[in-house]
């Protein structure tokens, strides 16, 4: 083997994997805090603020991005090897995939990636101060939660973000159980229950992130 | 049986190469897909016409040689069987059957349905044996192996390196194949010696001849005419972990 630097496919595929099993933990916490906004405007808001001023948050949070632009940059130089790697395709090919959506990762990829800039648009950028529209409450502290309230009264949004989170839902059914395998954690035993499990966050996280803007837009809560 | 084939013809590897329609007729249902294609080649032979190219040789499923991608799935649409063991029954009368070569990078068209698999060649020389020192034949007793190593190396051992994975693999990766030849050795004490440097050379050498990357999408097991398990997969990314790891 030479000496120079060498980064194998299963070095790049462990570090995609960890990034991807880093973020599919900050879903659940970015669901959790989410759903407050069902029970209570004002536990939202309070959520929001301590996200907003916690200095352990205020860190992680570069870590969180630095986590999503190596799952990205090594997700894309991923693709582009097997895209290269077959160059005359065949005229007639059975879908052979046993995971479904595992087909479509790097276009559910750039979709959620699109998602997320126009998500930080709509959010986080405000919530910073980069762009304005921040409702404020009676005692004049930001209103995050009014400012959820508000966007999720158009119809056309709505529509948006729940195709969106569905988008993403496809592709978290194969991120589950595709990290697991990537950092050897398969074992005849466990595979079902880890696919189970990887279903199940999948299902549950779509979900949970669909019903928000639905109760919302029918006042249900 | 009546059939008619749509062929992959290439004269030669830098060849264009385009699919070439035959008809043929009163194919026995016990015929192999490779005596198919024998019957055809006479009768192309007889018109003075070049026969089709493939691969094949010992034609009882255990060589490895027969390559065709065959209505879509590598050895044909039959579950755990490759080509020479497919037979016609399994194809309806009047069927339209398209037959392939596998298409990857690192599998060159030879001619018309043969590719050059030397490719995997290389990565078994990259580190897929155990270093022989000389002297008397040892005792193949004398080295204690438990029954469940033995059977999951046996399993992996079971690999006739055809390159169906490859072929079959939305990236055209090597991934299977070469976690079953890392598994068959990482599994047993003989192989634990170089297991370290082993796994380390042969999935370098597979990503240098440009096979692509696993994604876990798992059509390798599915085609397999093995049955290699893609818990061979997890192995070999154990194994390259711990090596790395020192």
């Amino acid at each position: 083997m030479s000496n120079k630097p060498y980064y194998s496919s299963i070095t790049k595929k462990i570090v995609m994997s960890l990034m991807g099993l880093f973020l599919l933990t900050f879903l659940v916490v970015h669901l959790a805090l989410n759903s407050l906004i069902l029970f209570n405007k004002e536990w939202f808001n309070e959520g929001a603020h301590f996200m907003g001023t916690n200095w352990f948050i205020q860190v992680f949070q570069w870590v969180l991005f630095g986590g999503f632009a190596l799952h990205i940059v090594f997700g894309v130089i991923l693709q582009i090897k097997n895209w290269l790697s077959r160059p005359k395709g065949y005229k007639r090919r059975a879908a052979m995939e046993q995971s479904p959506f595992s087909k479509y990762m790097i276009y559910t990829g750039i979709i959620i990636l699109i998602f997320l800039v126009i998500h930080l648009g709509n959010f986080f950028f405000v919530k910073m101060g980069w762009i304005g529209g921040m409702p404020l409450t009676a005692s004049g502290g930001e209103d995050m939660g009014q400012l959820v309230i508000n966007l999720f009264q158009h119809g056309g949004y709505v529509a948006f973000y729940v195709v969106m989170i569905l988008l993403m839902g496809f592709h978290l059914d194969h991120a589950f159980q595709s990290a697991f395998q990537t950092l050897g954690l398969n074992h005849a035993t466990y595979w079902n229950f880890i696919n189970g499990l990887g279903r199940a966050y999948a299902i549950v996280v779509t979900l949970g992130f669909v019903i928000i803007p639905l109760f919302i837009y029918f006042k249900i809560v | 049986m009546d059939l008619k084939l749509k062929i992959w013809r290439q004269a030669g590897p830098t060849a264009k190469g385009q699919f070439v329609d035959y008809d043929v007729h009163n194919i026995s249902s016990d015929a192999s897909f490779l005596e198919m294609i024998d019957i055809l080649n006479d009768e192309l032979v007889e018109k003075g016409e070049d026969p089709v190219a493939f691969d094949h040789d010992c034609r009882e499923g255990i060589c490895g040689m027969c390559s065709m991608f065959i209505n879509g799935h590598p050895h044909g649409p039959e579950k755990a069987t490759t080509t020479c063991q497919l037979h016609m029954r399994k194809f309806k009368d009047g069927e339209t059957i398209t037959v392939e070569p596998w298409r990857a990078k690192p599998f060159p068209v030879i001619k018309d349905l043969i590719v050059d698999r030397s490719a995997f060649d290389e990565i078994i020389q990259a580190g897929g044996y155990t270093s022989a020192t000389t002297g008397g034949v040892p005792d193949a007793n004398a080295i204690p192996i438990n029954k469940e190593n033995a059977e999951l190396a046996m399993d992996a051992a079971a690999c006739i390196g055809c390159g169906a994975c490859v072929a079959a693999c939305k990236n055209a990766s090597a991934m299977l194949f070469v976690s079953a030849k890392v598994s068959q050795f990482a599994l047993l004490p003989q192989g634990k010696v170089e297991a370290k440097d082993r796994v380390k050379e042969m999935v370098a050498k597979m990503d240098e001849l440009g096979f692509g990357n696993c994604t876990n999408t798992y059509a390798c097991e599915a085609e397999c005419p093995k049955e290699i398990s893609i818990t061979n997969i997890a192995r070999l990314n154990r194994q390259f972990i711990g090596a790395k790891l020192g």
